[in-house]
């Protein structure tokens, strides 16, 4: 698999998604900045967390507008899969590759704690190691992680099948207490109508070794390589 | 010749209906200093642009496609444009 971590100034968390991208395809991504070029024979991109430029205007904003962004769009309109995880996931909606918006937490405190995830959708690129309904831990670390969309958008998501993620409580139901940053409907991640863009707010690749304190992510990452095996 | 300035407002306000955490902070804060009878609270942002325009409904115009392509999200949040 040919994968490639795209960074702008603020992206913190590109070391550990290189790890995760490392430890499960066995080859090292291309590290990218975003003032580079998208190279061409990429399987897959990757928007890692962080606060790209401050979290200026609204999360994600700035970077959405950043040259490398218009590479990363027409990827995705050619086919190509894109991941985004925290800041990677803002980025990702505010430049219109995913819809809705991210909030600020509706308690208004930064999390910085461990979430249960539900595997919503398997049998994509990023979840087929899951099955559907599986539940793993996946840390979160964000302030702006309040997943908001309109009813008419969350009724089309659900209705093809494009939500990834919710946040569930340890026996698998999606409380409100399991939805510490109040998103609606306990959403967490979602995917784009052709299942290659994939967003998402907690880090599964912080928990990809056991020197981590664990290998709920890992799955993720297998899914990814297994889908790219080939290439 | 008039100079080539002409300066813009842009409120950007959470929309109806999306839920304003800060707006609902700052409302629990006033009543916490005793300041009764505030209904509710909305927080929002104003960006100042200074524009080389000479023209009110030109440089209106303008504002309002920033605000579209950058300055709001219009998902969650409403603008209104005022020209000074």
């Amino acid at each position: 698999m040919k994968a490639a971590i795209v960074t702008f100034p603020g992206t913190n968390r590109e070391r550990d998604m290189r790890l995760a991208l490392k430890r499960a395809t066995g080859r090292d991504p291309a590290m990218l900045f975003h003032r580079d070029a998208l190279p061409g024979g990429l399987d897959l991109v990757v928007l890692p967390g962080g606060f790209s430029y401050g979290d200026y205007l609204r999360c994600g904003a700035m970077a959405a507008q950043s040259p490398i962004m218009r590479d990363v769009k027409d990827f995705a309109a050619k086919g190509g899969h894109v991941l985004g995880v925290c800041n990677g996931f803002q980025i990702l909606i505010e430049a219109g590759l995913l819809p809705g918006g991210l909030l600020r937490n509706h308690t208004l405190r930064f999390l910085s704690m461990d979430c249960t995830l539900r595997v919503e959708r398997s049998g994509t690129a990023f979840t087929s190691r899951w099955q559907k309904g599986a539940t793993f831990r996946a840390p979160m670390a964000h302030g702006d992680g309040n997943y908001f969309a309109d009813d008419a958008t969350l009724d089309r998501l659900e209705g093809e099948g494009l939500v990834a993620f919710r946040y569930v409580d340890e026996r698998g139901e999606a409380t409100e207490a399991a939805n510490r940053n109040g998103s609606v409907r306990n959403i967490a991640g979602i995917l784009s109508p052709n299942l290659r863009v994939c967003g998402l707010m907690p880090h599964p690749e912080d928990l990809v070794d056991d020197l981590m304190g664990g290998t709920d992510g890992l799955p993720m990452f297998e899914s990814l390589a297994e889908a790219f095996a080939a290439a | 010749m008039g100079a080539l300035v002409m300066k813009a407002r842009v409120y950007v306000m959470p929309k109806a209906g999306v839920l304003d955490p800060q707006g609902k902070a700052i409302s629990h804060a006033l009543e916490g200093l005793g300041f009764g009878g505030v209904n509710d609270v909305r927080a929002g942002k104003v960006i100042e642009l200074d524009l080389a325009e000479t023209d009110p409904a030109r440089a209106k115009a303008a504002a309002e496609e920033m605000a579209r392509r950058l300055l709001a999200n219009t998902v969650i949040e409403s603008f209104r444009v005022e020209i000074a």
